[in-house]
């Protein structure tokens, strides 16, 4: 039975050096050799590199992606399969993690989807990125870019910046090694007989600019539904371009560690047998919509599920999709749970989700992305504090003249993340 | 402590007048409490003075609604109290939506806090919940002794303007407002455990219980459509100019019926909208827009159906309480089948 081995190294602390190396906790980063690397894209005209700590008095935005630096240690295969180095399946062999640290891509707006991380106050208890050591990108592009060449762009670059500093932790002493079984699905049937199977259907959104997630390095807007082992996504087969809101946007980060995975499998063999995932492209059209979603109803018949657990990916038109996926799985026996936000409105009296069906009998939502807040002044914004009277959640006013912010939640990364990583949720009163 | 001066609302049967016979009684008002008054006075260890009782009956406020809803934000007006107090309710319909509204009213136009108490199923619940606190009862009477105190408990916070807890512990009804909190276990952690239950067939919860909406089977197609009595139905508020009946500009307390056997056309100088959810300028302008009537006549006329019916229904479906839109469409149902009529054309806009 093949394994991937996820291999930890605890990172307390990041600064600049003259190497990028891991000693005793410490990551330092050779911030002249990573800024060089990063503008070998030509399409770049300049790259900052920032760092922003926990409890700092720091505000980033606005922010296009977040990712873990991950890289794998032998073999022939990469993290990101796709983007940097060949397209080989990953999911296997050893990978290493710099646990604490997070890579985020931030500069100019590509257009105004992007979102806001701040360190410390009131905002920082809304994402786990206020936790992490960030490892900031500021970038801008070249002159006349046009916008997808502009998202492609920082996107990579936040790609290249991830692998870049995980390759550093290869040589550094991991901290925790976790041994993940990658079993066939006669190997799965020998070893749970008797347990009831379950798959996990990752929504990604592939609707254009900013909306987009990438699988295996293609657009998902070429693709259909993709069978996914839990390891694959684990070493970055899904990336996202995506920035439907900031609040649930899944991010790469969150697709790296997504959490619905990681607890289905600390029930794997238990009470549960987990058959993987499929990564199943959110489009449009009506006609896309039931293309995609009897594509997955086909798969899981397939491979026998008798439970599933369904992340949407953005809101809106794509909640069409996760309703269709609930009737067509609840018709068909397949016991059924839905993982979403709402936008119930400032006062939290909407309907929240923009389609419903009597088979949506057991949903989870992470919260309301319309809570509206107020975030004080910090020392430092890394990036462009106006951005946020124009990207969602902020709205012309946003940014007090006594330095104040106001907006809703819809603004903050992750705050109501659809895969389940916060503990965000909605009661009614 | 300042005695709190309230108003209290009841029906024939709890104001001790008598049971369904007496339910056709019109408003009135006593000075102090009646029945369970006196036990709202005890509970609130004698801060609470009811100091008026009005009592309706059950009939007269469900079918006089437009004229007692007036007269007693009158007479509470002319009273000032501190609380408006109305039931409990428990499972009866028609008291439950008096109650409901009347606090609404007196809420809204009045600025008076109010409290009331009904059984989840009571179509009262729906006609105010969002507006106001509503306790949550059994579906009779015997519930009374455990709902007293939880009603003072809350009008007591009300008043006092003190923090107002969770459904569950304060044992109100949900007003239908969701706030973030923060779970103990992250979202996916709850979406695996419930799935795990669902799985076992074991009870769950969902966090986001979905909108009801009910699916009404189509009928059968008219065999015979050359046969056939046609009529015009809309939720559009087309009326006579003036809207004689004053149906509401949004969530109708009734639906009207008008003959238009001698008309071939809608006209703006004789017909209007009384709907308050659009913009009302092209309907105004040609009333046939929204109730077609000139198209009607004209399919009469060349035999694709044998007669268009001599009236129309109309009401205004604007936030239009789903439970009292329910029952308007089933009796203009049973009265249009009760005329011969097989086939209706129902606007919607």
């Amino acid at each position: 039975m093949d394994e991937l081995l996820i291999r930890k190294v605890r990172v307390q602390d990041v600064t600049f050096g003259e190497r990028t190396e891991i000693i005793d906790h410490l990551l330092r980063i050779n911030r002249e050799e990573l800024v060089r690397y990063l503008l070998e894209d030509s399409h770049l005209k300049s790259v900052e590199i920032k760092l922003a700590r926990p409890g700092e008095k720091k505000r980033i935005i606005p922010v296009k992606d977040v990712l873990e630096p991950r890289a794998k240690s032998g073999g022939t295969s990469t993290t990101f399969p796709g983007f940097l180095g060949t397209a080989e399946p990953v999911g296997t062999g050893i990978t290493c993690v710099l646990d604490g640290v997070s890579v985020v891509t931030c500069g100019k707006l590509v257009n105004f989807q992007e979102g806001l991380i701040d360190m410390a106050g009131p905002g920082a208890a809304f994402n786990l990125f206020s936790k992490k050591l960030n490892i900031v990108l500021v970038m801008n592009p070249v002159e006349n870019l046009g916008k997808h060449e502009h998202e492609k762009a920082v996107r990579v670059a936040g790609i290249k910046a991830a692998h870049y500093l995980g390759q550093a932790g290869i040589l550094a002493p991991f901290d925790e090694e976790i041994r993940y079984p990658v079993a066939t699905c006669p190997e799965l049937e020998i070893a749970y007989r008797g347990l009831p199977k379950v798959i996990y259907i990752d929504m990604v959104i592939a609707q254009g600019l900013l909306h987009d997630n990438y699988i295996y390095g293609m657009n998902a807007q070429g693709s259909l539904p993709v069978f996914l082992s839990p390891t694959e996504l684990m070493d970055g087969a899904i990336v996202s371009g995506n920035c439907a809101a900031p609040c649930h946007k899944n991010t790469t980060y969150h697709q790296q560690n997504n959490p619905i995975v990681e607890d289905l499998l600390s029930e794997h063999g238990k009470t549960l047998t987990f058959l993987g995932a499929i990564a199943m492209p959110v489009r449009t059209t009506l006609l896309d919509k039931e293309r995609m979603c009897t594509q997955v109803l086909k798969m899981i018949r397939f491979l026998g599920a008798q439970g599933a657990i369904v992340s949407e990916d953005g809101g809106g038109n794509p909640e069409a999709d996760l309703m269709m996926l609930a009737r067509l799985f609840e018709k068909e026996g397949i016991k059924t749970v839905l993982v979403s936000d709402e936008y119930a409105g400032r006062d939290g009296a909407s309907q929240g989700l923009a389609d419903v069906t009597p088979e949506a009998d057991a949903i989870v939502t992470n919260g309301n992305g319309n809570q509206y807040v107020v975030l004080p002044p910090m020392e430092e914004t890394i990036g462009h504090l106006e951005a946020i009277d124009v990207i969602t959640g902020g709205h012309t006013g946003s940014l007090r003249s006594d330095g104040w912010i106001e907006m809703e939640i819809a603004g903050i990364m992750g705050s109501t993340v659809e895969v389940g990583s916060e503990n965000l949720m909605t009661v009614a009163i | 402590m300042e005695k709190v001066r309230v108003v209290h609302y009841l029906n024939q049967f709890f104001g001790q007048i008598g049971g369904e016979d007496r339910a056709g009684i019109i408003p009135q008002m006593k000075e102090g409490p009646v029945g369970v008054g006196r036990e709202i006075q005890n509970e609130s260890k004698g801060r609470f003075e009811i100091v008026r009782t009005i009592i309706c009956g059950d009939n007269y406020a469900a079918e006089h609604l437009e004229e007692v809803e007036p007269l007693i934000l009158k007479w509470v007006d002319e009273i000032r109290p501190d609380l408006f107090w109305a039931g409990p309710a428990f499972a009866a319909g028609r008291y439950g939506i008096a109650c409901g509204t009347m606090c609404k009213a007196v809420q809204q136009k009045l600025g008076i806090p109010v409290i009331t108490a009904m059984h989840p199923t009571n179509p009262g619940v729906e006609a105010a919940r969002k507006e106001m606190y509503i306790i949550e009862t059994g579906d009779s009477i015997r519930d009374m002794k455990r709902v007293i105190p939880k009603m003072v408990a809350l009008a007591q916070k009300i008043l006092d303007k003190a923090s107002i807890g969770m459904p569950e512990q304060e044992g109100y009804l949900p007003r239908g407002i969701r706030v973030n909190v923060r779970a103990e276990k992250r979202g996916s952690k709850r979406a695996v455990e419930m799935l795990l239950k669902k799985l076992r067939g074991e009870p769950f919860v969902t966090e986001l219980p979905i909108p009801h909406f009910d699916r009404v089977a189509p009928a059968p197609p008219i065999a015979d459509l050359s046969k056939a009595v046609i009529a015009l139905v809309t939720e559009g508020g087309i009326v006579p100019k003036g809207n004689p009946d004053r149906i509401e500009a949004h969530n109708a307390s009734k639906y009207c019926k008008y003959f238009i056997g001698d008309l071939n056309d809608l006209t703006g100088e004789a017909f209007q909208t009384a709907h308050g959810g659009y913009d009302p300028v092209y309907a105004n302008d040609d009333p046939d827009r929204v109730l077609p009537l000139d198209a009607a006549r004209l399919l009469e006329e060349r035999g694709l159906f044998a007669k268009l019916y001599d009236y129309y229904y109309v009401t205004v479906g604007n936030v239009t309480a789903v439970a009292s839109a329910a029952r308007y469409g089933h009796e203009i149902g049973e009265l249009l089948l009760k005329d011969g009529v097989q086939g209706v054309i129902l606007t919607s806009t």
